[in-house]
């Protein structure tokens, strides 16, 4: 087998010196009635060959985003990562290490991990930022829980923006935690909504922007009215590259900002693995979950980067722990690194403008199409449209047609009462014939 | 004949350098590791790496929901990012440099098929929320990794969905609380072992349990005793990690699962050390009711420097019905993944996370699966065992085995032996830096006194075995010589000494500001 | 002053104690990175969690020796944990309380008698 490098001389000579006479000995303390000689009921060892083939078969039974006119988002979003972000991210030393535990000989891990809490904290406007989260919406349940601890009160507040299963998340945490939940009602531009509920109990507020339906709010007045009860604000961004273009998170009050950071440096994955960014003010960072890296000095005086602050986590503080997250998404955040920093602040706005210009072109072009209603006024790179049809039968009829025409409201709220609400995304990857051949399919289909 | 020998000399000259007279080089450099500035320290504020065209359109619509005040994000040409990111990567230790030992963590060769099979437009390339039918390659490949993973397990369910170990603890002990509360038997206890992952009583607490310690034998395992002295009508679950984090096969495990069960309880698996008895043993054969794999150590997915993991979670058939939205089921002719709390998820406790999980890693792992088949796993689980129990028997000689009798995937050693020596296990292992290894896991479990959790895994030949277990008998009679120094002092040889974990952790600088540096001869 | 078997050490004036933790403690715990010491006016019954002390590798609970209002908490202690290092009996302390009932002393040591605990260890 060509991964394991003991040959059976190996073998029987390692026994001996064990002084076993067969590698049974070794499994004597598994109870008899569970010992298992012949192997479990699945397929023998295969060469690579025949490994690619069975997989490359699976894949081949996709449609791949790169094989047409797509346009989804909702939360996940194509974008073109540069060469040299995979490749530097598949050499040995950052992909086969572990958690930086020892950092004399882990400053390459270290030194990312603090230059990414650095961009972080730069894009969201806050003060600091975590190592990273396993994604958005975990990263969104965590800062519920650490608002509430901050806070010491009991009822979170999700604005009907609030992707849906970022608020699940949230409330199958929150249960289990004593944390009392209020989502409100799907709403197109509605993030203000939520300064109706806030009261003297509320923990958090937790808005979208860009929403889920696309549009962008500014959020100081929700922030102002927040702080004024004790509450914190919580602003979710599920597309990073956004931040290129409006203003941050930070500038506009928020407490404790988290994100999805796929877009940058990730691929879509059918969803996974991805990268949480969570961003806080300082004074609150005693109460973060997550590991976070932090300057010092080695025994020459020469600067170096550690774990630091590690009493809040699980392997101390273990049932105390503000969190019982340990792996995060180490090699996600590194990819972001790399494209942030190959983009700089010149080609990270350059990059949002472009996916805003092609967002107007996508309206425009849906302007044109009879019976589509443009819902979102505005957005980023993703708006919200009415359809004359189900969407989901839509989006279903135009895949026949080699067209990934978006993400229906109904695959996320089946119960929504927005069937006919499509969720359409453009980026720099979207071309304008792709947006020609939108437009023609959606005028004939109905 | 013409002749130029200039500038070729092919031996070097025999300079006599006494030990520590080397010269300290001029510009920081030494030989291959370079000393490298951060990036926001390279004055890049208008640089970049990309080309991008000007966009078509103005963001007029806007108006002053558009950011004006600069970010502070620098840029980096193309071949400036490569070097920095290579330079750094030169800093680490990587399984692929030298064997990593940390017990627990499972530290195993990756192989690269995976990764190429993990880049295949089919599945990098495919959105969450395609239409279902665009996607059913991917819902076969969750479908066969389920498979394989119920199929290894005996257990009836898989919830694929956590992300990591920790997060996959959280949806067995969500989903025993779900089963409770549908029979209306609220409980408020999990009894967790003392030598258990700081992650078990972390999620206990998480979910909103109290958290109670079982003591441990003297060899190293449950104490059945007060186990049955804890159990009662208010214990929800207990969490036991088997192998243990001793490394030992808790030998009472059936009769824990029984005791477990007539409470009323559930029996959560830490599954952390599968790896340990992949394809010999089903931890659904010891009654095991909810167990997490993360395909990180005994799938082999790679660590990357602390993630992304993948921990799904087997179930039995009592807690199957509670499982976690989304999951995959094979209707015959297609694959359907049933996203909401409805018909066969009408039980479910919830959700995990925003889509699937982490297609990324279910990629890797079921190529590694294929790879090895039901009989190579076996020889996984054996090799592993055969390794521990060889560095085991070489070094106990020497260093004092915390327990009697084999052990499983890894040895376990006290601080016993170096009573006297003033060199401290944190000090051991630091000098096992500068002979090329990582050092092993230390100071956990708590149980032992200054552990020494040593994890070779089977993807160690015999010569690297043999050549770590000399230098490690080579260090340890150093220690006990009184080479104090060797010990207190290192490492030497890595790219820094000892770093002052003290003054990070009371003025904590967590990220880069202008003129913040706490460096006094740094770049 | 009076000690506690947890290494907790009480100075009595009036009806107010001042508490801190105890040079032995101080020592074992090694570094001290941050204390998280209570809020003005919570009150504490003997036994309870009055503060939290971290080095780098541990955080411990430091509880009340006796019951009590939290009167004062040593805000010098957030940007100079290092004090409790240096004066753990002195400028190292915690926490004031006013004391609820003067009787639950008794049960305490002095110093010969905590000496001779710690002898016993």
């Amino acid at each position: 087998m060509r991964y394991l490098p003991l040959s059976p001389a190996d073998r029987s000579a390692m026994l001996g010196v064990i002084g076993a006479a067969t590698i049974d000995d070794l499994f004597v303390d598994v109870p008899e009635a569970a010992r298992r000689n012949q192997p479990v009921d699945l397929p023998f060892h295969q060469g690579e060959l025949e490994v690619e083939r069975a997989l490359s078969a699976m894949a081949g039974r996709n449609r791949t985003a790169g094989q047409g006119p797509f346009f989804c988002g909702a939360g996940a979003y194509r974008h073109h990562v540069p060469a040299t972000v995979d490749h530097i991210i598949q050499r040995s030393e950052f992909l086969t290490s572990y958690t930086p535990y020892q950092p004399e000989i882990a400053q390459g891990t270290l030194q990312y991990l603090f230059e990414f809490q650095t961009q972080v904290a730069a894009l969201t406007g806050m003060e600091v930022a975590n190592a990273s989260m396993y994604d958005g919406s975990t990263a969104t349940a965590e800062a519920v829980m650490m608002a509430a601890r901050v806070t010491r009160r009991g009822k979170a507040v999700l604005s009907g923006g609030l992707h849906p299963h970022y608020a699940r998340t949230v409330e199958t945490l929150a249960k289990v935690a004593g944390v009392e939940v209020q989502r409100l009602d799907g709403a197109i531009d509605g993030e203000a909504a939520v300064l109706e509920a806030i009261d003297g109990g509320t923990a958090c507020v937790v808005v979208q922007t860009p929403n889920l339906f696309g549009t962008v709010t500014d959020v100081s007045a929700i922030a102002a009215a927040a702080q004024a009860k004790g509450a914190l604000l919580i602003v979710v961004v599920t597309e990073v590259v956004s931040l290129g273009l409006l203003k941050s998170p930070g500038e506009m009050g928020a407490d404790i900002v988290v994100a999805e950071g796929q877009s940058i440096g990730n691929a879509l994955n059918f969803g996974g693995p991805y990268v949480g960014l969570f961003a806080a003010r300082e004074k609150y960072v005693r109460q973060m979950p997550g590991r976070l890296c932090g300057e010092t000095v080695d025994a020459d005086g020469r600067r170096g980067l550690v774990l630091t602050l590690s009493t809040r986590e699980q392997h101390i503080r273990r049932d105390k722990a503000t969190s019982n997250i340990c792996t995060n998404s180490g090699l996600c955040a590194l990819a972001f690194t790399i494209h942030m920093s190959l983009l700089g602040e010149v080609g990270l706005r350059r990059l949002a403008a472009i996916n805003h210009a092609k967002a107007r072109d996508l309206r425009d072009g849906l302007m044109t199409v009879p019976g589509v209603e443009i819902l979102t006024e505005r957005f980023f790179n993703e708006l919200a449209i009415r359809v004359p049809a189900d969407a989901a039968a839509l989006v279903e009829t135009l895949a026949g047609q080699g067209i990934l025409a978006g993400v229906p409201v109904s695959r996320l709220s089946p119960k929504g009462g927005m069937d006919d609400v499509l969720l359409v995304c453009a980026t720099e990857t979207t071309t304008s014939s792709d947006i020609a051949a939108l437009v023609a399919a959606l005028k004939g289909a109905f | 004949m013409s002749m130029n020998n200039i500038g070729r000399p092919t031996r070097p000259a025999l300079v006599a350098t006494l030990p520590g007279a080397v010269p300290a080089t001029l510009g920081g450099g030494r030989g291959l590791l370079q000393d490298e500035a951060l990036i926001f320290e390279r004055d890049g504020w208008d640089s970049s790496g990309v080309d991008l065209p000007e966009p078509s359109r103005d963001a007029s619509g806007l108006g002053d929901l558009v950011r004006t005040a600069p970010i502070g994000l620098p840029g980096l040409s193309e071949p400036e990012a490569m070097r920095h990111y290579v330079r750094l990567s030169q800093k680490n230790h990587a399984i692929d440099l030298a064997l990593y030992p940390l017990g627990s963590c499972t530290m195993k060769h990756n192989p690269r098929l995976n990764e190429k099979m993990a880049r295949l437009p089919g599945f990098a390339d495919v959105h969450p929320l395609q239409p279902q039918s665009t996607v059913q390659g991917a819902l076969e490949l969750m479908d066969q990794l389920a498979h394989w993973l119920m199929t290894l397990t005996g257990m009836s369910a898989v919830a694929m969905s956590p992300k990591a170990g920790a997060h996959g603890e959280l949806c067995g002990l969500l989903a025993i609380r779900a089963a409770h509360e549908a029979r209306g038997d609220a409980r408020k206890r999990v009894l967790v072992p003392t030598s258990a992952h700081g992650t078990n009583p972390a999620t206990a607490a998480f979910v909103g349990y109290e958290v109670e310690e079982i003591a441990q034998t003297a060899d190293g395992r449950v104490d059945i005793a007060d186990l049955a002295a804890k159990l009662g009508p208010d214990v929800a679950a207990i969490m036991v990690t088997n192998p243990n984090t001793c490394g030992l096969f808790e030998r009472d495990v059936i009769e824990i699962a029984e005791l477990v069960h007539a409470a009323g309880a559930y029996f959560y698996c830490d599954g952390a050390n599968f790896n340990a008895i992949v394809g010999r043993v089903r931890p659904g054969d010891l009654g095991v009711d909810a167990m997490h794999i993360n395909l990180h150590k005994t799938f082999s997915t790679p660590h990357g420097g602390g993630g992304p993991g993948s921990g799904p979670v087997v179930l039995s058939a009592a807690l199957a019905p509670f499982a976690p939205t989304p999951f995959v089921v094979n209707r015959g002719e297609s694959y359907e993944l049933v996203e909401y709390r409805e018909g066969e998820a009408a039980q479910a406790f919830g959700r995990l996370c925003a889509f699937h999980g982490q297609m990324g890693m279910y990629v890797r792992a079921l190529s590694y699966m294929l790879s090895h088949g039901a009989d190579g796993l076996k020889q996984v689980a054996e090799d592993a065992v055969l390794n521990a129990n060889y560095i085991k028997a070489r070094l106990s000689g020497v260093m004092s085995a915390a327990f009697e009798g084999p052990c499983m995937h890894e040895a376990l050693f006290d601080d016993h032996w170096l009573e006297g020596t003033g060199i401290t296990t944190l000090d051991f292992a630091k000098a096992m830096i500068d002979e090329g290894f990582h050092p092993m896991t230390m100071y956990f479990p708590l149980v032992v006194h200054g552990a020494m959790l040593i994890e070779p895994t089977e993807t160690e030949s015999k010569a690297e075995l043999d050549r770590f277990c000399d230098v490690l008998l080579l260090l340890a009679q150093a220690a006990k010589a009184g080479d104090v120094e060797r010990f207190k002092g290192a490492p030497f040889h890595a790219p820094l000494r000892r770093l002052d974990e003290t003054l990070a952790a009371r003025k904590p600088r967590l990220r880069w500001r202008p003129q913040a540096s706490a460096g006094v001869a740094a770049e | 002053m009076f000690f506690t078997k947890d290494h907790e050490w009480i100075k009595v004036d009036g009806d107010v104690a001042t508490v801190g933790i105890s040079a032995y403690a101080a020592e074992q715990l090694g570094d001290v990175v941050f204390v998280e010491v209570p809020d003005l006016g919570k009150v504490l019954a003997a036994g309870d969690g009055l503060a939290v002390v971290e080095s780098v590798k541990a955080a411990s609970d430091v509880y009340a020796p006796v019951s009590g209002e939290v009167v004062e908490a040593n805000g010098d202690l957030a940007g100079a944990p290092e004090r409790v290092n240096a004066d753990p009996e002195g400028a190292g302390w915690f926490a004031k309380l006013k004391i609820a009932d003067l009787s639950q002393l008794e049960g305490l040591m002095d110093r010969a008698a905590y000496d001779a605990f710690l002898a016993s260890l």
